[in-house]
């Protein structure tokens, strides 16, 4: 999870009710300690922050987040659904809709489901593939960690492992 | 193909199956959305293409097979009275009533499984058991959903599970609630706290029907918020736990107030059935509040038994649509009062007066016998 104003490490969430609406906002330490968010005594000033937030973005805002508003709008290939529709329905156009507006739907999982990934039910059909993806997942994780932690040997076997699955899926 | 008038002419299997040892828990209930990859979501799609979705949703329902000969319409083939009845049945949601051409719902022939089609979500299926029987209530629906797998391809993403149209539905898409009554709760002013502490470990406390609804007749819904990151086990397992634990509650309270303050439960008891019994205009409102002391009375003992599934019939049927539905004509507040109270009466009508004998040990507590001149 990134800071929405900076791309360090986000480790405050913030959650307001505001307007009949859950708002949230993703702080690292530096973004929240120069807005006072971490002083319990400075509470206005996230109220201020959040309703800032809900602007169109403001200078701080990196280069990423730029880039995509110069573009236009986000809109889904699939149905047309665009980020702003999102914001005023809180709910998609349809399942592509996940993928798209990826980022702007995870700070929003976290205020209102136990957990950010499915445990449950899977459809018949897409099991194979759907344990498939989660053995990917641990994998680029545990590849990552072997990077970070210079053991080569190891994070080329795992690359391995991660190509023979990448081609079954195919 | 089943009539409206069939469907409906039935009480649901849920009304008649109360139990005697669930007496505070009503019905359960188990919710899965389930939508169609590659198209829009219904609220999103063009009419075209909603016309198109249902001409894929309908035959795969249809043939399920516990939905031979079922209820199965457009809904630009019903009336709004008889969508509001489906809604006072609980068979389609308030929301889904509002829809026309496009959207539609099959619905089993004794009410115990009911799919919307094109509501927020492609797919809304629900099952509905009395008392406290969810997981039987889950076990059901999902074979039905394991079957429409087999001919429908689901929108489902290995992180986000089953994809809804809401992301509050993510994941699952499962929602388990139950109806409770609890009158004994409420009488002894403790349901504020037991409800909050429902609410504190992440349930849903709402009223009769659902989001925004105020509880009447002392009918309350409990249901799970969460539905990502747990499996629809675990998330059945805690809720059943919670409702148990509060339909103890519901029993203690009872029990306790019966020791405590036996003349006060019968008075309250007594009227609820004297307001019943003879009453020539009641609102709904009243109606529902009379007839859950009656239902109270009923497992208290008060009245036989099957005075439960009497109340629970009686409070669909005296609800707005319903009526409307029965005088076959557009009704005035008035004439509906009117109506409501006619059928009440009729229904209670060889219901006897609540046997009572608390009242007769409490007088003898409060007149020791060599204690009253009259008497002698």
């Amino acid at each position: 999870m990134k800071c929405d104003y900076c791309d360090s490490k986000a480790t405050v969430f913030l959650t307001q009710l505001a307007e009949g609406q859950m708002k949230k906002v993703c702080l690292c330490d530096s973004c929240a300690k120069e807005r006072g968010v971490t002083d319990p005594t400075g509470f206005s000033l996230a109220d201020m922050l959040v309703s800032n937030f809900q602007d169109p973005p403001s200078p701080v805002v990196s280069g990423k987040r730029r880039e995509r508003s110069a573009g236009g709008a986000k809109v889904c290939p699939e149905c047309g659904f665009t980020v702003e529709d999102f914001q005023k329905v809180r709910r998609f156009g349809c399942g592509k809709c996940y993928q798209v507006f990826n980022e702007e739907l995870a700070p929003m999982l976290r205020g209102m489901h136990k957990g950010l990934s499915h445990i449950g039910k899977v459809p018949e059909g897409l099991m194979e593939s759907h344990f498939r993806h989660k053995r990917l997942e641990e994998l680029h994780a545990k590849l990552e960690q072997a990077i970070a932690s210079e053991s080569y040997e190891d994070a080329a076997d795992i690359r391995d492992e991660i190509q023979t699955l990448d081609e079954v899926g195919k | 193909m089943m009539r409206f008038s069939t469907l409906i002419r039935h009480p649901a299997d849920w009304m008649t199956g109360a139990q005697a040892d669930q007496c505070a828990v009503v019905t359960s209930r188990i919710r899965l959305a389930r939508n169609l990859r590659g198209h829009s979501f219904p609220g999103w799609a063009k009419k075209s293409e909603r016309a198109e979705t249902l001409e894929i949703l309908r035959p795969a329902v249809e043939g399920l097979p516990p939905m031979k000969d079922a209820f199965s319409r457009e809904f630009g083939d019903l009336s709004s009275v008889q969508k509001q009845v489906l809604v006072e049945r609980h068979l389609i949601s308030r929301e889904h009533a509002a829809r026309s051409e496009g959207s539609g719902a099959v619905i089993e022939r004794r009410q115990s499984f009911s799919i919307m089609l094109n509501e927020e979500d492609h797919l809304r299926m629900q099952s509905i058991r009395p008392g406290l029987r969810l997981k039987e209530a889950y076990q059901a629906l999902n074979a039905l959903d394991s079957e429409l797998e087999q001919k429908l391809e689901y929108a489902f993403d290995p992180t986000l599970g089953y994809l809804t149209t809401c992301p509050t539905n993510l994941g699952t898409g499962l929602r388990a609630s139950s109806m409770l009554h609890l009158p004994g709760l409420v009488l002894s002013d403790q349901i504020g706290p037991v409800l909050q502490a429902v609410n504190k470990i992440g349930l849903a406390v709402r009223g009769l029907y659902g989001e925004g609804t105020e509880s009447l007749g002392n009918l309350y819904q409990i249901s799970n918020q969460s539905t990502l990151g747990e499996s629809e086990e675990t998330i059945i397992n805690r809720l059943d736990r919670v409702i148990a634990q509060v339909a103890s509650h519901e029993q203690n309270a009872r029990e306790k107030l019966m020791e405590d303050d036996p003349s006060m439960v019968a008075d309250k008891i007594g009227r609820a059935y004297g307001v019943l019994r003879n009453a020539h205009l009641i609102d709904s409102k009243e109606a529902l509040n009379h007839l859950s002391l009656l239902r109270l009375g009923g497992n208290l003992g008060f009245f036989p038994a099957a005075t439960v599934n009497l109340c629970d019939t009686l409070l669909m049927d005296i609800q707005q649509a319903h009526l409307q539905l029965h005088a076959g004509t557009k009704l005035s507040p008035e004439s509906r009062d009117s109506i409501r109270a006619e059928i009440v009466r009729s229904r209670l009508q060889s219901l006897d007066s609540p046997d009572i004998d608390t009242k007769k040990n409490n007088q003898t507590d409060r007149f020791p016998e060599d204690g009253n001149p009259e008497d002698a």
